[in-house]
């Protein structure tokens, strides 16, 4: 098994995702170390094995976008839609997330350790995304399906227009969007938020997190709900 | 002696014009139902359209080919600009973006063997890629939406282009919308919702904001296809010399124009008749871009929006496009608000399944009930059997081969031995308005609304 460094001060991105997308398929590559990324956008997207890929710096726009079955590693801090659309696997960003974090999301798992900002899980599609710090407004927005485990507190609109995703929040929780409330705890629900924690590395006691899920009264139209939608 | 005055009693039957029959009835149904109308199909008012140009075709001063034998070539090139495979086309008319969820899957496959058949492509919609129509499909234009319903990279890597959706004619500024009737058990799967709800669909992609974000989105799905597939971008009708302008500077090879005549299936009707632009004036000003960033034939313009006729056709490509999208009229070739449907070979009437929608054919706009009664816009697994895939593609096939001699005939009598030959000078226009949305001048004159200070 071979370890490949791509340093993009040197390589063009181009070739970093060709290899990824072909030479990486043979399986005779574990590891891709990513050097000097500074900052540079659609760093391991579109993976489709199980390779491992290690950004060593700041990523920009969609790390690890459409991943399926890789795992992409940040260490540093990634832009927006970081994990978009990823079907399986496992995206974990050491720093902080920028807005759109793992919209979309099919499947696999995101990590951030720090903060996340506007719209992370937004139109989440059954991935799991856990966030160490806070997330910022309108988080969650229209997620149809998976589960978010917020570490810290949530801002505006938390959960707008949810359908069968389940939020989990720790902090504080600026306001919650539309259709949306707090549920109790299930036993179920505190194994679920212990096992995404374990899997996230992240040590907190699930039953400090509320739950939240949507009220599904915005699943039909109706006549008498005054424009609410 | 006495008048029998009854008999001469005038009934008063003064029409108002702001309160005709039709806003009578808008206004008692808000008061019935507190809800807006939805419905199906678009615009349905009159609006300035291809209708109001005409060719001048050759005679002295230009020199027409033979109008059935003589060569004219309808070869269509798409996303020549950065796609390492661009798309070939044997016609430069395709199939519009439509989504299995408001459509059959017979219906889906019709239209893939349809196309292949005549070398041209089809389109996914809002809901992902079916096996029917990937299989059916030769060249399939694979859309990404804001919704991201069943949005798949393997079926990025399968498509061979793909069409990043930012609006659509019929609805400029909105998402889709699909009612709980038609949330079946396999749409709600691939879309990943509950059963029976009504869906909205987001009308902003969750992981981009403006032109800037867009070319980085752009860039990750080339970087995601090794920047082999075309890339489109495609939208609604509204402030198209903008938009255009800035879906070039995003890095689009293709740039999809719908007027406000394309249809859908499901919108509030107030967004259909009220928000965006005839397809007329929204060519002019897509060319106009193109031309003002010297990118034309370097990015290819596909139109849509009410092009039904191989006229239309030719009038979209003599005004500038290279390609034009059809949606409503396949449906229409396929049996939509046709009064019957064939079943074992027979000529079955829908007429009582017009009736108990509250309409008859010919004014038929309830797709978004999915209780479509030739069996086209319907998840229902009794309705859908209306509408056979052998059937539904020979249809499809008449329709397209129409339509192309249609546009070759009209080619070859403006002298033209490539469809793509067509130009501006070889039309004129029947009414002021569309002199003036065309930038053509009225038949007969050389007046040009608008230009030269009046």
């Amino acid at each position: 098994m071979e370890r490949m460094i791509f340093d993009l001060a040197k390589t063009p991105l181009r070739a970093l995702n060709q290899f990824l997308h072909h030479d990486a398929k043979t399986g005779s590559i574990e590891k891709v170390v990513v050097l000097n990324p500074d900052g540079a956008h659609n760093i391991a997207v579109g993976l489709d094995c199980p390779v491992e890929v290690e950004v060593r710096g700041h990523a920009g726009y969609y790390a690890g976008g459409m991943n399926k079955t890789g795992s992409v590693i940040i260490h540093g801090s990634a832009g927006t839609g970081v994990a978009e659309n990823m079907m399986s696997g496992k995206v974990h960003v050491k720093g902080f997330a920028s807005n759109g974090a793992g919209a979309s999301a099919h499947g696999g798992l995101l990590v951030i350790d720090g903060d996340a900002g506007l719209r992370c899980g937004i139109s989440l599609k059954g991935g799991d995304i856990v966030v160490g710090g806070s997330v910022g407004s309108f988080s969650a927005f229209m997620a149809q399906a998976g589960r978010m485990v917020i570490c810290g507190d949530a801002g505006d609109a938390l959960g707008d227009s949810l359908y069968e995703a389940v939020l989990y929040v720790r902090g504080k929780i600026k306001s919650l969007g539309a259709d949306t409330r707090i549920e109790p705890m299930s036993e179920a629900d505190l194994a679920a938020v212990a096992d995404l924690l374990a899997q996230a590395g992240i040590e907190h006691a699930p039953n400090e997190f509320k739950r939240i899920a949507s009220r599904r009264e915005l699943y039909h139209w109706n006549a008498d709900a005054n424009q609410e939608y | 002696m006495e008048t029998k005055s009854e008999q001469f009693k005038h009934i008063s039957r003064e029409e108002s014009a702001g309160y005709d029959r039709k806003t009578l009835d808008y206004i008692r149904n808000a008061a019935a139902h507190g809800l807006y109308e939805i419905r199906g199909l678009g615009a349905k008012r009159k609006l300035p359209n291809f209708d109001d140009l005409v060719f001048l075709g050759a005679s002295l001063s230009r020199y027409p080919l033979e109008g059935y034998r003589e060569k004219c070539v309808t070869k269509t090139l798409l996303g020549t600009r950065f796609a390492k495979k661009p798309i070939e086309l044997e016609i430069p008319i395709t199939i519009a973006g439509m989504s299995f969820g408001s459509l059959s899957a017979h219906v889906k496959e019709s239209l893939g063997r349809a196309a292949s058949e005549l070398g041209t492509s089809t389109t996914t919609g809002d809901g992902g890629m079916t096996q029917e129509e990937r299989r059916s499909s030769k060249t399939l234009v694979y859309q990404c939406l804001p919704s991201r319903y069943g949005f798949n990279p393997d079926d990025v890597r399968r498509a061979d282009a793909i069409e990043v959706v930012i609006g659509q004619g019929a609805k400029p500024g909105g998402g889709g919308m699909l009612l709980g009737q038609k949330v079946s058990p396999r749409v709600a799967k691939m879309r990943t919702l509950p059963e029976g709800i009504d869906q909205r669909s987001a009308c902003r992609h969750p992981d981009w904001t403006g032109p800037d974000d867009l070319a980085i989105k752009i860039q990750e799905l080339r970087e995601m296809t090794d920047w082999e597939k075309p890339i489109y971008v495609k939208v609604g009708a509204t402030r198209t010399f903008h938009d255009v302008k800035l879906a070039v500077h995003s890095g689009a090879d293709v740039i999809v124009v719908d007027g406000m005549q394309g249809g859908t299936a499901a919108t509030q009707t107030c967004f259909i008749e009220h928000i965006g632009i005839p397809t007329l004036a929204a060519v002019r000003q897509a060319v106009d871009a193109l031309e003002d960033l010297n990118m034309k034939g370097t990015v290819q313009l596909i139109v849509s929006g009410g092009i039904r006729t191989g006229a239309d056709v030719a009038k979209a490509l003599a005004m500038g496009a290279d390609a034009v999208a059809i949606g409503q009229g396949m449906l229409v070739a396929l049996g939509c608000n046709s009064e019957s449907y064939i079943q074992n070979g027979q000529h079955l009437s829908a007429e009582a399944d017009y009736a108990a929608l509250g309409t008859a054919p010919g004014f038929c706009h309830h797709c978004h009930t999915g209780k479509c009664p030739v069996g086209i816009t319907t998840q229902d697994a009794i309705l859908e059997q209306r509408l056979q895939p052998e059937i539904g593609a020979k249809r499809l096939r008449n329709y397209l081969k129409t339509l192309n001699m249609e546009l070759t005939t009209i080619a070859r009598a403006c002298g033209k031995q490539n469809v793509h030959h067509l130009e501006r000078e070889d039309l004129v226009a029947l009414t002021i308005e569309a002199a003036a949305m065309a930038r053509l001048p009225l038949a007969g004159t050389d007046w040009v609304p608008g230009m030269a200070g009046y």
